[in-house]
């Protein structure tokens, strides 16, 4: 199956329908810099004519599983890079690495012997770009210096990470009922165990506030927090709960992380992918 | 069908988990074991039960989407109250990284606790029968003074928690409670990484090999009867219920 022609299922019609400028798509993804724009361009999210979307709406647990096994190839691509870029310093945060990366490998696995086993044929790898245009350099490939682009491993790191919570957690809807449903809850919690170490790695706390990226993290991954700041749990405001600090604002942001649309995990994860 | 949970019986699926079920070797075990308990086994077989809780005495968390929230309920009532414990009196020569995560900690199962409480008698039209009662708790010899005892018992609770919700999943009907569930497990799942990085700072410790299964890279999922059994053997609920109705 084609990876462009699977995502583009996940693309919103309103997107699609007013041949949305480059503006658009950048005010939708964040301002990642022009270079980062063009890059997603080609991935087809705003090129493709309006057509076969209610067939392939994304909200399917087949569609599910593709959409998790994208972001899988990303995240272990990224640690695979990562780990073998020298950038990494030995002790915590390359044990952390490796660890998060054998995840992800697993995870791969696991999803391509899932989907096979169900008669489905899985997406192919992407091609990947983590400079997303030339807006990073991780793996210091481009010269920007060990210390920055030590820094910019931990920030993709994290929004990865975070993002792959969101995105399963969006997915688990589509999944009632199927046999993937535990599995992929399985996963999700292991996602959400990776971002707390990472963001703890960055300084951070462990849990979302609000819908801070935190400090450090570059402005284009605010798409990654978007939402986090809802209060409103199954109909009920959780600050109106009490008036102290387990109600706070803060603590009630923190207490729940928020699910990210299939859409919204298909935009931030094609500002790395590019198009053959 | 088993019949009762908050009782001592075997863990027989959990035997590959290490510790995350178990505070073995902390001396809490024995202290305070829970004995109050429904009788089990009492002839209902593997019969549709005609009454789902033939014990009207002892509250059952019910069936499907509710029973599923009550037992929710039940092991965030447990975190809340252990949390509260420690922040109220937190060990000596706290770290303020570990008094920050626990008192954050304390906050979000606070906030989850009195959230279910909220939802679960919204969803029953405020039939108060049918929500699971603010339970007891007693922790017996856990010495609270102890950062090790505490910790420890922090990430078995929260180890658990996961396993809890991983595993409870597939008994949701609704996918707006499933959705609901899998907000508060994410953040169970921080929680758990948290705690196992101030245990063991600077290791893979915080997903673990001895919790996330190294093939296939899957975080523990367990039934409620695993998790209650496992939960009833700390003796640490002192408010006797059933589960007659969830696997």
């Amino acid at each position: 199956m084609d990876i462009i022609k699977f995502l583009d299922g996940f693309t919103n019609e309103a997107l699609l329908e007013g041949k949305p400028s480059r503006r658009d798509m950048f005010g939708t993804l964040g301002s990642l810099g022009k270079k980062a724009v063009l890059s997603a361009i080609p991935f087809g999210l705003a090129t493709m004519p309006n057509k076969t979307f209610a067939q392939d709406s994304g909200s399917d647990p087949v569609s599910a599983l593709q959409l998790a096994l994208t972001l899988e190839y990303l995240e272990d691509e990224f640690y695979d890079l990562a780990l073998q870029s020298g950038v990494l310093p030995s002790g915590r945060p390359e044990t952390v690495y490796m660890q998060i990366s054998k995840h992800e490998q697993a995870h791969v696995d696991f999803l391509i012997a899932g989907l096979e086993g169900a008669g489905v044929t899985p997406v192919e790898k992407p091609t990947f770009d983590f400079t997303a245009g030339g807006a990073f350099d991780p793996f210091n490939d481009n010269g920007v210096g060990q210390e920055t682009a030590y820094a910019q491993l931990l920030a993709l790191a994290q929004a990865f990470e975070d993002t792959g919570v969101r995105a399963y957690k969006g997915q688990a809807g589509n999944l009632l009922g199927s046999d993937f449903l535990t599995p992929a809850l399985q996963i999700h919690a292991v996602e959400a165990m990776h971002a707390s170490e990472v963001r703890r790695l960055r300084g951070l706390k462990g849990w979302i506030t609000n819908n801070e990226r935190g400090a450090g993290m570059p402005e284009a991954t605010q798409a990654v927090y978007n939402g986090e700041e809802n209060v409103v749990q199954g109909g009920v405001d959780v600050t109106t709960l009490g008036s102290d600090a387990p109600f706070s604002m803060e603590a009630s942001t923190e207490a729940y992380d928020e699910a990210l649309s299939g859409d919204d995990a298909v935009a931030i994860a094609s500002l790395f992918i590019v198009s053959e | 069908m088993r019949k009762s949970i908050v009782k001592v019986k075997p863990v027989e699926k959990a035997t590959n988990r290490r510790q995350f079920l178990k505070l073995g070797g902390m001396g809490v075990v024995g202290a305070g074991l829970l004995v109050a308990c429904s009788n089990d086994d009492n002839g209902m077989g593997m019969m549709p039960d005609p009454d789902p809780n033939p014990n009207p005495a002892i509250f059952d968390l019910g069936q499907g989407d509710l029973g599923v929230l009550n037992y929710a309920y039940a092991l965030e009532q447990l975190e809340a109250d252990f949390y509260t414990k420690v922040v109220n009196s937190f060990y000596g020569n706290i770290s303020d990284e570990e008094m920050q995560i626990l008192t954050d900690l304390y906050y979000h199962e606070v906030n989850h606790r009195d959230f279910f409480k909220t939802a679960i008698t919204a969803a029953v039209d405020g039939n108060t029968d049918l929500v699971l009662p603010t339970l007891e708790f007693d922790y017996g010899d856990l010495d609270f003074n102890n950062r090790e005892q505490v910790l420890t018992t922090a990430s078995v609770l929260e180890d658990t928690g996961v396993a809890a919700y991983n595993g409870a999943g597939r008994l949701i009907s609704n996918p707006g409670y499933l959705l609901l569930a899998g907000k508060i497990v994410s953040v169970e799942a921080r929680h758990a990484s948290a705690i196992r990085t101030l245990l063991n700072p600077g290791s893979a410790d915080f997903a673990g090999d001895d919790y996330v299964t190294t093939d296939t890279g899957l975080a523990a999922a367990l039934d409620p009867s695993v998790v209650l059994s496992a939960v009833g053997d700390t003796g640490f609920i002192q408010t006797s219920f059933t589960a007659n109705n969830l696997p």
